[in-house]
């Protein structure tokens, strides 16, 4: 069959391997967005440059802390999160009751400057940051070699967008968020403290970027360029999973990865650009996108 | 003497009189429109007490000015003696206060259990769901649906229903009837006397006076955003032309 559509083997679990390593990073960051929209409004559009600090804080933990992967997998989340909450509390907060637009230009503009700052830092070529010892290596399938690490960031994504997804869908406290997507007023007027629950929310979504960007940083290099280089596709992925849906954009990101590995295999040319023909060919059919409600 | 001037110094709280809420001087707006201008009534302890008026009068901007939800406000709400008047609406709810919208304010994304379990306790002693199922028995067979899936008057219980678990004791009821088939008033009406009489003090806002003629132990009548006449339960009877003039039907 391989010899008919004269395609080895090799090139197409290679590129369906990296399809899904790309949509892995696609889920997470949308995910952020989703959760992030339906509390906030604000199309997070800096949430690269939230990723771009992830990989960074893995990158300077390690060169001047000694701090190795593993640790840092949970002090960039933290430390970026909390960079993320202090923008919400001294920025974002002011723009809740405008137009989408506000917060779209505002979170542009950040993206902006945290990316000119550490390009300014660090130069626009990538820096190493090296793969843990403990999945170093790889297992041959037969069929195709498997590279430990990439093993582990899929199932590392696919575990934390799950978990994600149970908070939010099967808990008490994602109750409360849902709760608060739909009816704010009336969520704070039963006693819950939603200004803090935004706050939380908005730092749970950047600490997501965060986690994937350390993922990311022994794949891709660490640059200050690598959140804008993803952020594009990661939009078109939350327009076509629909905006506010949680598995939608989970579901979405994988597939999308896939489907761009795929198009590497049978049509390069068409590879960078096949994600937004889906999009537009979504946008016509379903406006509100594969998984979203009508508002 | 003595007596008289012991009895006199005794804290306010300990009196049985002393009202449960006190609005004084309350104002609110909406931008620029000036909707309270000089809200005042009290209500004492397990009183269920109603604010009549028509449409466009202030009675569900008092209910949302008590809870803290509206753009602007000035004056006075004490609430058991402390003033609320310039705190948040979750700190508000968590005195004790507990509001049910006249929209119900159901949530679409939360299926009718979750709806039921939403609001946190703010105090000890909220009704058990055993009992609050006991009151509205259609709730208990609907858990796992859509909020948004009951019916009307289902979804108006279940609005009612969640705040009763809280241990709230101050229910502000924003027309509970409206739209709602003739029965299912009947056994909302049942169903507020049955709170009264467990000891929930109650503010109701409604526009069928002969609905809160069955309910109530005193009426407001609130125009152009302040109380212009009071009556007692009894006193509705004698009053009902004054009344028609007032609400206009």
């Amino acid at each position: 069959m391989f010899e008919l559509l004269g395609i080895s083997p090799q090139a197409l679990f290679g590129q369906l391997l990296i399809g899904l390593i790309n949509g892995s990073f696609y889920a997470m960051l949308s995910l952020g967005l989703a959760v992030i929209f339906g509390l906030l409004n604000i199309i997070n559009f800096c949430h690269g440059a939230l990723y771009m600090m992830g990989a960074f804080v893995a990158w300077f933990a390690l060169k001047h802390l000694g701090l190795g992967y593993w640790p840092s997998l949970i002090v960039a989340p933290i430390v970026v999160g909390a960079f993320g909450m202090v923008l919400e509390r001294s920025m974002l907060r002011h723009l809740y009751k405008l137009d989408h637009i506000y917060g779209l230009l505002l979170t542009f503009g950040l993206a902006l400057v945290i990316e000119g700052v550490f390009r300014n830092e660090f130069g626009a070529s990538g820096l190493p940051y090296g793969i843990p010892p403990t999945l170093s290596g790889g297992q041959n399938l037969g069929f195709m070699f498997l590279p430990n690490y990439r093993a582990w960031v899929i199932v590392a994504s696919l575990g934390v967008c799950l978990a994600t997804w149970y908070v939010i869908e099967r808990t008490k406290l994602g109750a409360y968020l849902r709760a608060a997507t739909e009816n704010p007023t009336l969520v704070q007027a039963f006693g819950i403290n939603v200004p803090r629950m935004i706050t939380l929310t908005y730092g749970l979504g950047v600490a997501l970027a965060a986690l994937a960007g350390v993922l990311a940083a022994p794949i891709y290099q660490v640059s200050p360029l690598m959140g804008s280089n993803l952020i594009i596709v990661v939009f078109a992925v939350v327009v076509i999973g629909g905006m506010g849906s949680i598995l939608g954009s989970i579901i979405t990101g994988f597939a999308l990865g896939v489907v761009e590995g795929l198009t590497k295999v049978f049509y390069p040319e068409a590879s960078s650009t096949v994600i937004f023909i889906v999009m537009a060919i979504v946008l016509l059919i379903r406006p509100t996108g594969l998984f979203g409600r009508a508002h | 003497m003595a007596d008289n001037l012991a009895r006199d110094t005794r804290p306010v709280a300990a009196t049985t009189a002393a009202p449960m809420l006190e609005v004084k001087d309350l104002n609110a707006w909406y931008g620029e429109s000036h909707i309270l201008q000089g809200m005042a009534f009290d209500i004492r302890p397990g009183e269920v007490v109603t604010l009549l008026g028509r449409n466009g009068a202030g009675k569900t901007t008092t209910l949302k000015s008590i809870m803290g939800i509206v753009g602007k406000r000035t004056g006075s709400v004490l609430f058991e003696g402390a003033e609320t008047a310039s705190l948040a609406s979750n700190r508000i709810a968590r005195l004790g206060i507990a509001f049910c919208p006249e929209e119900r304010g159901i949530f679409a994304n939360l299926d009718v259990r979750e709806n039921l379990l939403l609001p946190p306790q703010v105090r000890p002693g909220g009704m058990s769901v055993e009992t609050i199922f006991e009151l509205f028995p259609n709730l208990k067979e609907r858990l796992a649906s859509q909020g948004t899936k009951l019916s009307g008057g289902e979804q108006q219980m279940l609005a009612i229903g969640r705040i009763l678990r809280t241990g709230a004791r101050l229910l502000l009821l924003d027309e509970p009837t409206e739209g709602l088939a003739p029965v299912i008033i009947q056994q909302i009406g049942a169903t507020l006397r049955r709170l009264k009489a467990e000891g929930f003090t109650i503010l109701l806002v409604e526009q069928n006076f002969r609905f809160a003629a069955t309910v109530a132990d005193r009426h407001y009548v609130v125009e152009r955003g302040k109380v212009v006449d009071h009556f007692q339960a009894s006193e509705i009877e004698t009053s009902v032309d004054k009344l028609r003039n007032y609400l206009g039907v």
